[in-house]
């Protein structure tokens, strides 16, 4: 059985659609990331998901349940990270895992938690005085406290600084090698490469690409770009058969800062969603 | 996997929640100035001058500690779930495996320790400036138990019921402060009832302040000829009960129609 199962999922705000008829599979074990711009509707997508939000149509299934009749042993099986919260600012580190312990059945030990997202030497401090990055691993913390089978998280290193970004990477593959199941939304197309097995693009409230990141719309199969500096400065061949492209070329010698490409995540991502 | 059984109970997850509330709310200064000692210091201020004989300290000090207990569980209650919408508490919590019953009974403990420290706190400014006596007989303190719980848990019913509509914590000031402090007027805690026009005693009439601090006023008058004083001639204990039992009937009906637990979600 997958994780999420989703048929014809439709939502409408004050007669705008937000999501137009979604369909995903995510599988047992997975990490699936959902990417697209401000307003694709992953947000809302993933807040019907949670069981936060009423939908208008479809079938949804998240581990067996449909998330708008679900009750506490349901919740107690997932993990939502939140995106922008400052609560609990005056508990520390500590007291709020431990606090948040209490509400599951078998939850992690809360010591083991907070090692494991790295905040061992902040567990007195009080969750205000955290950096940014710090306070979303509190959340990653308090989201995984409960030992779910399911993890959402929506942008979550949206704001952090490129080391901040990595650790957080690191966190998120340690809970995938562990066989936590994940749903991540995010911008950063680097991130969805990282971390995901499966990516999906959502633009208009759809879903206009699916696919491993290394595949994804084709990206294998494109044509290369062999790219040269010659005497007449830089030259560039577009070419589905690129080793005989520069076979032939370097016939007559050396070839000044050859590149051979194909278009990035970001490139297939910026046409889909254009 | 977990089984619904396992999961800890409704009521042994209020207390834990209740346990967290107090410690956050003591950790916040401006909660211990203005909702525990608040009161308190306007007692000083406003004893000083209305309060020239021991009836009248009596008297002022019941109307205080009513006056007291709406700030924490009306005001402050009502701030603190807005502050929760605001902050992302409630998004968490809704998250997670807690039922909404354990954080409400969370938040009716905050608010029960949290009037006892500033009635307290009133009493012994009171009593220590202005020669308060304390109730003597078993009577008035039980009459005063059951107007401290009633009054506690109808406004704070009402506050939470009120904080939907406010969208920000810069909002529910308003909201929640101005049909406070117009009450306080209406409610003969500023004003003896017997200087107000028939229209605005009867308009106090209507809302809970009034009847919790006449509660309070037949606990610490000095005897009860007193009663003259109120509106009706007499204490009206009974009917002190039937408006406060009523408000919180309303108040339970207006927060499970209306609860939000964000201000985006539907």
């Amino acid at each position: 059985m997958n994780a999420i199962r989703v048929r014809g999922l439709t939502k409408a705000y004050k007669g705008h659609q937000a999501v137009a008829g979604v369909d995903l599979d995510v599988a047992r074990g997975e990490v699936f990331a959902v990417l697209g711009p401000n307003g694709a509707g992953k947000t809302t997508s993933v807040e019907i998901l949670e069981g936060h939000r009423d939908r208008d149509g479809g079938e949804v299934s998240v581990l067996g349940v449909d998330p708008a009749k679900a009750g506490r042993e349901w919740r107690s099986r997932l993990g939502i990270v939140l995106q922008s919260a400052t609560d609990a600012a005056t508990l520390t580190v500590r007291e709020a895992v431990q606090h948040y312990a209490r509400y599951y059945a078998d939850p992690r030990d809360p010591e083991e938690v907070i090692d494991l997202v790295g905040l061992t030497e902040k567990a007195k401090s009080r969750a205000g005085t955290l950096s940014g990055g710090q306070r979303r691993r509190l959340d990653v913390a308090l989201g995984i406290i409960g030992r779910p089978e399911l993890v959402f998280l929506d942008e979550p290193t949206t704001g952090f600084d490129p080391q901040a970004r990595r650790q957080f990477w690191g966190l998120i593959k340690l809970l995938a090698g562990e066989g936590t199941t994940i749903l991540l939304t995010t911008h950063y197309l680097d991130e969805a490469e990282a971390l995901a097995d499966r990516v999906a693009v959502l633009a208009g409230g759809r879903i206009v690409a699916e696919g491993t990141p290394q595949t994804l719309s084709g990206r294998a199969h494109a044509d290369a770009t062999v790219r040269w500096l010659s005497d007449r400065g830089y030259r560039e061949v577009r070419t589905s058969e690129p080793t005989k492209v520069i076979a032939d070329l370097s016939r007559h010698g050396e070839l000044a800062e050859l590149t051979v490409t194909r278009p990035s995540l970001e490139d297939v991502y910026l046409e889909l969603i254009a | 996997m977990t089984t619904a059984a396992a999961l800890p109970s409704t009521l042994s997850l209020g207390l834990s929640r209740g346990a967290t509330e107090l410690r956050e709310f003591f950790r916040q200064k401006e909660n211990l100035i203005f909702t525990v000692s608040l009161p308190a210091i306007l007692m000083l201020l406003l004893g000083t001058v209305h309060v020239h004989e021991a009836a009248e300290g009596q008297m002022f000090a019941a109307s205080m500690i009513g006056a007291g207990i709406i700030s924490t569980s009306f005001v402050g209650l009502g701030m603190s779930v807005v502050a929760d919408r605001e902050d992302g508490t409630l998004k968490r919590l809704r998250g997670t495996p807690m039922p909404f019953t354990s954080y409400f009974i969370g938040k009716i403990v905050l608010v029960f320790v949290s009037s006892l420290f500033e009635a307290v706190l009133l009493l012994v400014v009171a009593m220590l400036r202005f020669d308060v006596e304390l109730p003597s007989t078993a009577e008035k303190w039980f009459t005063f138990g059951w107007v401290f719980v009633l009054g506690v848990i109808s406004c704070s019913l009402i506050g939470v019921a009120l904080s939907s509509i406010a969208k920000s914590t810069r909002n529910a000031s308003g909201v929640l402060n101005l049909p406070y402090i117009v009450l306080q007027f209406l409610s003969g805690v500023f004003i003896s009832l017997s200087a107000l026009p028939e229209s605005l005693r009867v308009t106090g009439s209507l809302f809970p302040l009034k009847w919790v601090c006449q509660g309070f006023r037949s606990v610490f008058a000095l005897d009860d000829g007193y009663a003259v004083m109120e509106a009706a001639g007499s204490w009206e204990l009974g009917r002190i009960a039937l408006v406060l039992g009523a408000w919180t009937i309303a108040g339970l009906v207006l927060v499970s129609r209306t609860f939000k637990w964000s201000n985006t979600s539907r």
